[in-house]
């Protein structure tokens, strides 16, 4: 065994999980871990923010399924990482924040850039440590990798005190972890799946719910295996984009408050609901009393908690969403037994939902860009295949609605938190993920200003991100929001004054380009695709244009408003 | 999750878990951050030494009672949790009471204190103090008592709890 510094033990344990990377913004409680992290032959990609760094570790773990890591100093630096941390644990994501601490004496003593981190971050991570001797460094680091990406994933925050980096001890990383208090339940009750599989054979109208935990847990395949073997049409949540190919037939695309007309439907007319790792979100269910009516509930859930925390649940099935499916698929074996002829007109009666009211906007509109217009595009341009990351508000909406996701990870999105100034960030993260990538950060105009210092790390880091900004002069959610049930009363939301976002990308090094006319849309985003790096794009869109269909707060899904209303509302 | 008007009941929920700094924290933090009370709460080591159990007494509907349970499981650091109120167990408190005292009155208090089995733990010329374990209704009982005499001063431990015979299995 060797006697290593905490910082060179830190490092080592990163190797030993397989760490490659580390985001983050040095401090002088964190300066022994650079010391050492420079000839480590791990890269450090300087954020140039610490909420941010947290962001950018989160796209790179959401694209690649592997825990992303970020190295912070003590004080502002860690209270910087809430936002992060937070938007990482609402969605699953393993991230990790190491965290730089004062000395050990001084801690409780209000010392300089000292907080109590721990005490902070408790209600926003899965976990969290303070490590309190160089010893137990390594079994903690240890610990925190396994918490963080077993189960349902999580955020997990480690304190390191200055003089605990400083310290010596024996180096030896421990193989493997039993944590009594901790052992997630992975696999099925087979009581549980006979009882799903009798329910999924004899329903008439059944739907699959998929959520984001199809994704984390790769169960993809199983999932289009079982809805084109029983024939189950399939709809997904934000977080589920990608889960199920969005081109095929049984899709029915995304639920909720901004889903299709079709999915929601179809939802409330269902006889047996299969949510698979997803969480009934007050954003999915609308008014929970008028939720479903008709249907029983299956639901696979990794998370305990998660089961009969909204609705009450007919089969509830505690395990990782992939074992689940395999068992299900198992016990229904090669050629289930299930009413053919029923399940004809049930998926009639949905195409015959979508035709009444398809996703639509004024496809013919030329006097002005036309937001849904933009997203359409870079879907045709980039044959679909891009990763799309986006900010929050009506463009993360369109952007969930227009582009057709048709495998996972391509769709990166908060979900849960909903933190405006994600997407740049995330988008450089999955970028150092996946070099050679088409990346593109759907934007708003206000979104864009809340991490635009990433710009930096863009260009340092040469990571050609392309942010299509879908500029409207407000904060058009909101605004929305105000247009439809505040009497068009805009307080707030009027962005009287912008910035020159083209003018700004050159004064970052980056590329700007602008679109204002129809005309306009398709030469800036071949132009963007085209340009090897960093590219802003400003379209200017039309204000006042909405996010259709939605379900207004307190209605049921059924109750969707599908386009402007005639008149204004009083 | 709509504020209910559904019928709130007590729970007493026996809490097993690592005995490591900030453990209650994340225990109670994550009742307080839903905006519940702790109506009683108690901790002390096991027999292993690095195993603590905290009882706490909260109160809620059903579903957020079920809730909280669930929420507390998924702590890292927690063993076990079982609600103590789906089965049969006892529960006790601990409080001290400094008693104003003159001559006439001193051999009641004692006979009081006596009935209730509790203990005198301190004499001085104006004032008892006494001791006394029970349940909440009993502790309730004897206290209205000698609140006729003048309670100067009272301290209570949180109450703690034991199924009296060992839980069934799920």
């Amino acid at each position: 065994m060797t006697t290593l510094s905490g910082a060179e033990i830190l490092i080592e344990c990163w190797k030993k999980e397989g760490v490659e990377v580390i985001f983050g913004y040095p401090g002088a409680a964190t300066v022994d871990i650079h010391h050492h992290l420079e000839n480590s032959g791990l890269k450090f990609i300087l954020t140039r923010h610490e909420q941010a760094a947290v962001h950018a570790a989160d796209g790179y773990a959401r694209s690649t399924g592997r825990p992303g890591v970020v190295l912070v100093t003590s004080g502002p630096g860690a209270t910087n990482t809430v936002t992060g941390l937070g938007g990482a644990n609402m969605d699953s994501v393993p991230v990790l924040v190491f965290s730089g601490q004062v000395g050990r004496m001084l801690i409780g003593n209000d010392a300089f850039q000292e907080v109590d981190i721990v005490g902070v971050t408790r209600p926003v991570t899965k976990h969290n440590y303070l490590v309190m001797s160089t010893s137990e460094l390594a079994q903690t680091v240890k610990e925190a990798f396994y918490v963080a990406t077993s189960g349902r994933p999580g955020a997990v925050l480690v304190d390191l005190p200055k003089d605990v980096l400083a310290g010596q001890a024996e180096f030896d990383y421990p193989r493997k972890i039993h944590l009594r208090a901790y052992q997630p339940h992975l696999t099925p009750h087979p009581r549980q799946v006979q009882k799903a599989v009798k329910l999924l054979k004899s329903a008439k109208k059944p739907i699959i719910y998929a959520g984001g935990g199809v994704i984390s847990s790769g169960a993809d395949e199983e999932l289009r295996k079982l809805a084109e073997l029983l024939t189950i049409p399939v709809t997904n949540t934000l977080m589920g984009l990608g889960g199920f190919p969005g081109t095929h037939e049984l899709s029915l695309g995304m639920l909720g408050m901004h889903g299709l007309y079709r999915a929601n439907m179809a939802i409330q007319s269902a006889d047996l609901i299969l949510a698979v790792g997803a969480r009934f979100d007050d954003r999915v269910t609308g008014a929970l009393a008028s939720f479903a009516p008709e249907a029983g509930i299956i639901h696979i859930d990794v998370d305990t908690t998660s089961i009969d925390k909204v609705l009450s649940v007919d089969v509830p099935l505690v395990a990782d969403a992939r074992q689940a499916l395999k068992a299900i698929l198992e016990a229904l074996g090669p050629v289930p037994d299930y009413d053919q002829s029923g399940r004809r007109q049930w998926l009639e009666k949905i195409a015959n939902w979508n035709a009444k009211f398809p996703l639509t906007y004024d496809r013919t509109f030329r006097d002005g860009i036309k937001p849904q217009a933009v997203i359409e595009a870079i879907y045709r341009l980039t044959s679909g295949k891009a990763v799309i990351v986006t900010e929050v508000g009506q463009h993360q909406m369109w952007a969930a609605q227009y582009y057709i996701y048709q495998s996972p990870r391509q769709f990166i999105t908060s979900g849960g938190l909903g933190v405006m100034g994600f997407g740049l960030p995330a988008a450089l993260g999955v970028l150092v993920a996946r070099p050679g990538s088409t990346v593109i950060d759907i934007s708003g105009d206000g979104s864009f200003l809340m991490n635009v210092q990433e710009l930096t790390t863009a260009v340092e880091e040469k990571l050609p991100v392309k942010i299509a900004i879908l500029n409207n002069g407000c904060l058009g959610m909101v605004r929305q929001w105000q247009e439809l049930f505040y009497s068009r009363r805009y307080a707030a939301t009027l962005l009287k004054h912008e910035p020159d976002f083209v003018k700004l990308a050159e004064a970052f090094g980056a590329k700007g380009l602008r679109a204002s006319s129809f005309d306009e849309v398709e030469p800036v985003i071949v132009e963007a695709l085209n340009s090897p790096g960093p590219v802003v794009m400003d379209f200017r869109v039309c204000p006042e244009e909405l996010v259709y269909p939605m379900v207004p707060g307190g209605k049921g899904l059924d109750e969707m408003i599908l386009h402007r209303p005639e008149e204004p509302p009083a | 999750m709509e504020l209910t008007t559904e019928p709130q009941k007590r729970h007493t929920l026996s809490v097993l878990v690592d005995n490591r700094p900030g453990v209650l924290a994340r225990v109670t933090t994550l009742i307080s951050g839903r905006g519940f009370n702790i109506d009683s709460l108690s901790v002390a080591e096991t027999m292993e030494p690095d195993v603590s159990l905290i009882t706490l007494i909260v109160s809620g509907s059903p579903k957020i009672i079920n809730q909280i349970i669930k929420q507390i499981r998924k702590l890292i650091n927690v063993i076990k949790v079982t609600d103590l109120t789906q089965m049969d167990y006892v529960e006790r408190q601990l409080v001290m009471v400094r008693v104003r005292t003159i001559d006439e009155n001193r051999a009641e208090i004692m006979r009081l204190c006596e009935i209730f089995r509790g203990k005198v733990i301190d004499v001085s010329p104006k004032s008892f103090t006494l001791e006394i374990t029970g349940g909440e209704s009993k502790l309730r009982a004897v206290l209205a008592l000698l609140d006729q005499f003048g309670i100067e001063e009272l301290v209570s431990t949180g109450l703690t709890a034991i199924a009296r015979s060992a839980p069934p299995k799920k």
